[in-house]
């Protein structure tokens, strides 16, 4: 069982392309990327992609497919009707190096910014000891793959370029990761407000809605986070009362 | 001529999977100059696809392992073909390695009383593999990840090596092109250390991503390296054989550890046919016996009757599941069924492997808690590759050091299931800091020939010149088919021969191809590029599977079914002599008495 | 760092969603404008807000936009006299605009800011989000959560009251519009953000915070009602509006409450 589909694939740089047509033939059970993999063994062998795992597990094949963020390797071809034209892009929050591939390194850069994790001291015995119903939060935030999906979807950076001022949701789910470990002693709370820009965020939930592994960003991760930034810098009755209880200690 | 980037480094390291980012950051925790190549984004490379766990005897689970248990399973396993010393590093360390990553901040999952727990494997005695879900493998990058970034090591993303230099004997250097401009960057380093990985990538059904063209193994050959072992490949059992696009997916041995019974097209727990001589009194011998260990294990007890057969080591189950589909007893696309969904609840499967489920449903249109899974074999881990000291991973080359995949010794003829992840760390520790060591202790001089760097660079354009020649994909689809075909689970003399030949006309072929467009992120010119180490790697195994006439973990020759005994006291080392590739037998040394007792109890 | 997004040169509307993406913000919008000019007509009545049976004492239904009834309780003050309802319906408004959720609808479907997911804003880098005023001010929504505290109680007191029919026990199709609108009231409430993270989401170590085992299981329950604020939110803004509707019909004898007993 095989058909031809109509693709319009983005080839350019960031100076400017275009959505140029492509017929492909498409085999049952393909995905988006198996199509762009086709296209360039056929007619496309310098159409550049990003790809790794092929199995939704590393994050790399992000892209937006009819004007939605999502990874190449798990949207399934039979999602599209038989003669729907299938537009593929590159990320929209990045510089475009390349066709569908686009410059994240902005990314990295900022995980550097992130305090590490810095864990308290063992226990007695020797051990560190963590409950599964306390560590099941941060396990949420821990299957984040880094695809960016979030970050390409996220209209402060898409939209506004705040990328100077702010982290974006991947590094909030970061950051919730490291303030909500049992063991974290750290404090990222001034960084939050202050470098990571939290404020700039006005919870409009696109980041969950594209991310591939279900994390609840905004809910589980930012709002958490704005309530900890609140505790400590919006809230003066708290204030008071860590004024008054610091001093009787 | 071309113009390129020259960066001095004391340590480069070569790949950012596991092995190589624990490498860079012990190299740069030694004060060295710490440089990492990667051919893709940090974070991204198969470390992260690795699901089941790392193995590490902690006996947080059951309080009767130790290193001894872990260092049997391990030989036993490796069909006694291991690096007795590595086995032993291993077997020790690797607790200290999986307790320093919770240090790093990885949230493995927890025992009731708040300690790392820990889950049965195939041919691990005890619970062994510490693990997050199904997804053990991103939780230990993303550690290593993020612990790298805030120390004093330099970063190539997307940087691609192509060739090694060396000078007076001595490795010195490396030439990579960064994939998104298409620049040159020449590394001149005073130690350098492979972890690139496997070479999954030879071969079409294989649950490798398309970096996994065996660099390193190659690279380092073609500097006068000696590989090792190279014959003994791992097929995984279960790689999802529908829809074809995806076959060679990985599905988890985590599965089976949790319940999964593997079943032919008759409904036949079939593996109970096939359960190997030595491993007899391991293997429960009935239904009833492997359905109540896996009732204990679920409920969190001790195990007190043997343990079902499909925990038999990767090997055995792969060569089963061959043989049942070759005998007519397959599923409709050629597998077998993988069924967890009459063994365990759904909440559970949900909650124990939550990538699976989601793998099935997304791409397969399966749902694995009502429906079984159709699984085959899948090229998966090469258990050969850079011989390496055991103690510093240093290869035969000075200064040049390998860890992880890429290195061969530790698995012997077979790898046991979760003996990467822990040996990533393990070596991948040991090679940073003895590639410091050696950098301290001689301070070599990293003076690479401008000529050789002038020709690499005009080997890697020499692509762009021919025109309308060769599709390099066609080509690598052609090598891939053919190693599928003739040096796949099974092989036999006629078919190794014919693939040596047919490698030859490969490599002259592959030296022809050509690409059109620009460097900046041509893929067609990454794939040219990377054929020449496909075909090397390839035929590294053709040669050595050709020369060990008999049958033994990771390498099944039909007609030398079974073991030899002659041939358990070699290894097959894979040299270069006039810039030919040979295979010449090393005879292993005599194990030390006191770990050959500890093998023996068993 | 600071680089031009190829999304930046998007128009605003601009898409290459093929999808209804407008309709969920636009059907937001419409309920908005419907609830804010029916509320501001029904709060400056100040009359048809409670409603008893003929000849009664006492009222049985109160319009919870006149809950509590200041101008009751403290008739010498002339202030309360004049618009009572503005003495009340500021808090649910600020508690609603200062809502995590809420500040989603109305960001999305009033400010597009953004209307919706990769869809062009047709804007530059003039946005300051929740950084600077006003909507920095949105921080302040747990005050407006311990404020809406003794509101809900209030409505709890006016539920039961809902049931007094002059001194006997009794129930009209009036006494379940206010139960529903008490009830999901409260859920909106205990689903809040703010509860979540009170009751337990500041702490990050159950095992060894004090009565961490009791703040653990109720994070979890608020953490499970959580889910559904966004549909709480709804709801109880729809309840309340018609509740005011109902009682305001009686009152003004367009509609007869049906007794059940």
């Amino acid at each position: 069982m095989s058909n031809k589909m109509h693709l319009k694939v983005f080839r350019g740089d960031n100076s400017g392309g275009e959505l140029r047509d492509y017929q492909v033939e498409v085999d049952e059970g393909m995905v988006v990327l198996d199509v762009v993999h086709r296209l360039q063994a056929t007619q496309a062998p310098d159409l550049s992609c990003r790809w790794n795992c092929k199995a939704g597990k590393c994050g790399s094949c992000s892209a937006e497919v009819n004007g939605k963020p999502r990874l190449m390797c798990m949207m399934r071809m039979d999602l599209f009707k038989p003669d729907e034209i299938i537009t593929i892009q590159p990320l929209q929050a990045f510089p475009i190096v390349r066709d569908l591939v686009t410059d994240v390194s902005w990314n990295f850069e900022v995980n550097k910014k992130i305090p590490p994790f810095k864990p308290k001291p063992k226990n007695p015995d020797g051990t560190w000891r963590m409950m599964q119903y306390e560590v099941d939060r941060v396990q949420e935030f821990r299957k984040c793959l880094e695809c960016y999906l979030c970050q390409n979807v996220c209209h402060v950076l898409r939209n506004h370029g705040k990328h100077d001022v702010f982290f974006g949701p991947r590094f909030m789910v970061r950051l919730a990761g490291l303030e909500m470990h049992p063991l974290d002693d750290a404090d990222r709370v001034k960084l939050m407000r202050e470098a990571a820009g939290i404020g700039y965020c006005n919870i409009t939930k696109c980041c969950t809605e594209v991310c591939p592994e279900d994390i609840r960003i905004t809910d589980n991760a930012i709002i958490p986070l704005k309530e900890r930034v609140a505790d400590r810098y919006y809230d003066p009755l708290a204030m008071l009362f860590r004024a008054i209880r610091g001093k009787n200690r | 001529m071309t113009n390129y980037a020259t960066h001095d480094t004391d340590v480069l390291v070569i790949g950012a999977g596991g092995a190589g980012l624990r490498a860079a950051i012990e190299s740069a925790a030694q004060g060295m100059k710490t440089a990492v190549v990667m051919k893709t984004l940090l974070g991204k490379a198969h470390t992260v696809m690795a699901e089941g766990g790392a193995a590490a005897a902690l006996a947080t689970v059951d309080p009767r392992d130790s290193w001894k248990t872990h260092f049997r399973d391990t030989m036993k396993g490796g069909k006694m073909m291991n690096d007795v010393r590595m086995a032993e590093i291993h077997a020790k360390e690797a607790p200290d390695r999986i307790l320093e990553l919770e240090e790093w901040g990885a949230v493995f999952d927890r025992t009731p009383d708040g300690r790392i727990l820990q889950r049965n494997f195939g041919g691990h005695t005890y619970p062994r593999l510490a693990h997050v879900g199904d997804r053990t493998g991103l939780e230990m990058i993303r550690t290593l990840q993020d612990k790298l970034v805030h120390m004093p090591a330099e970063i190539f993303m997307e940087t691609t090596v192509t060739h090694l230099f060396k000078t007076g004997g001595r490795v010195t250097g490396a030439l990579a092109y960064s994939r998104d401009k298409g620049e040159f960057h020449l590394f001149r380093a005073k130690a350098i250390v492979i972890c690139t990985g496997g070479l999954g990538k030879a071969y079409t059904i294989t649950s490798n991503s398309w970096e996994y063209t065996g660099d390193g193994h190659s690279l380092a050959w073609e500097i006068g390296a000696d590989l090792m072992d190279m014959e003994f490949l791992q097929f995984h059992p279960t790689g999802m054989v529908w829809p074809l696009s995806v076959r060679g997916t990985l599905v988890t041995e985590g599965v089976r550890g949790d319940g999964g019974v593997l079943k032919n097209n008759k409904g036949e727990r079939f593996l109970f046919n096939y359960i190997p001589e030595a491993f007899k009194n391991d293997v429960a011998a009935s239904e009833e016996e492997a359905v109540q260990w896996v009732r204990e294990v679920v409920a969190g007890k001790q195990a007190t009757v043997r343990r079902p057969p499909e925990l038999l080591t990767r090997d055995v189950v792969a060569r089963a599941i061959l043989n049942e589909v070759r005998e007519g007893r397959g599923s409709p696309h050629g597998g077998v069924f993988l069924d967890i969904a009459t063994q365990r609840k759904a909440e559970d499967i949900k909650r124990k492997l939550p990538s699976m489920y989601h793998q099935f449903v997304k791409l397969a249109n399966v749902d694995i808690t009502k429906e079984a899974m159709e699984v085959g074999p899948t090229a998966h881990y090469i258990m050969g590759g850079v011989k390496v000291h055991p103690e510093t991973a240093m290869s035969t080359i000075p200064g040049l050091f390998a860890a992880g995949e890429a290195s061969a010794g530790l698995n012997g003829a077979n790898r046991l299931g979760g003996n990467s992840l822990s040996d990533l760390l393990v070596f991948g520790r040991r090679a940073g800091l003895g590639a410091a060591q050696y950098v301290r202790k001689n301070n070599p001089a990293a003076d690479v020939n401008r000529a050789d760097v002038e020709a690499a660079i005009a080997h890697n354009l020499s692509f762009f010149e021919r025109k309308d020649a060769e599709c390099p994909y066609a080509l690598q689809r052609e090598i891939q088919d053919m190693m599928g075909d003739l040096v796949g689970i099974m092989r036999t003399e006629d078919e190794l021969t014919r693939a040596l030949n047919a490698l030859d006309k490969f490599e002259a072929r592959a030296k022809k191809v050509s690409v059109s467009g620009g460097r900046v992120y041509n893929p067609g010119w990454h794939v040219a590029m990377d054929l020449r180490h496909i075909v090397q790697i390839s035929r590294s195994i053709a040669l050595a599977a050709r020369e060990r006439k008999e049958s033994r973990g990771g390498h099944a020759r039909s007609d030398f079914p079974n073991y030899d005994p002659k041939l358990a006291k070699v290894n097959l080392l894979i040299k270069k002599a006039e810039g030919r590739m040979q295979v010449v037998q090393q005879p292993r040394t005599e194990m030390p008495p006191e770990l050959k007792t500890l093998v023996e109890e068993a | 760092m600071a680089f031009t997004t190829p999304a930046m040169r998007h128009r605003l509307g601009e898409t290459t969603r093929r999808d209804g993406w407008w309709i969920n913000p636009a059907a937001m919008a419409l309920t908005f404008l419907v609830f804010v000019v029916y509320a501001a007509w029904a709060a400056i009545q100040s009359k048809y807000y409670t409603y008893g049976p003929p000849g009664a004492e006492h009222y049985t239904y109160i319009s919870p936009f006149y809950s509590p009834p200041f101008q009751e309780y403290f008739p010498k003050v002339a202030a309360f006299k004049f618009f009572p309802a503005f003495w009340v319906v500021w808090l649910p408004i600020a508690f609603r605009l200062t809502c995590y959720y809420g500040r989603k609808a109305y960001y999305r479907s009033i400010m597009l800011s953004p209307s919706a997911c990769s869809v062009g804003k047709g804007a530059g880098r003039g946005y300051n989000g929740e950084s600077a005023l006003p909507w920095i001010l949105n921080n302040l929504h747990r005050y407006f959560l311990y404020l809406i505290v003794v509101l809900v109680i209030f409505h709890w007191f006016h539920f039961f009251q809902a049931f007094n029919f002059d001194g006997r026990f009794g129930m009209g199709v009036g006494s379940l519009v206010i139960a529903a609108d008490t009830i999901l009231l409260s859920l909106y409430v205990a689903s809040c953000h703010s509860v979540r993270h009170l009751i337990g989401g500041s702490v990050d170590c159950f095992s060894c915070a004090r009565a961490g085992e009791a703040r653990l299981k109720a994070w979890e329950g608020v953490s499970w009602l959580n889910q559904y604020h966004n549909l709480f939110f709804w709801a109880s803004l729809i309840t309340v509006g018609f509740a005011d509707l109902y009682i305001r019909l009686c009152a003004m004898s367009i509609w007869t409450d049906v007794r059940f007993f």
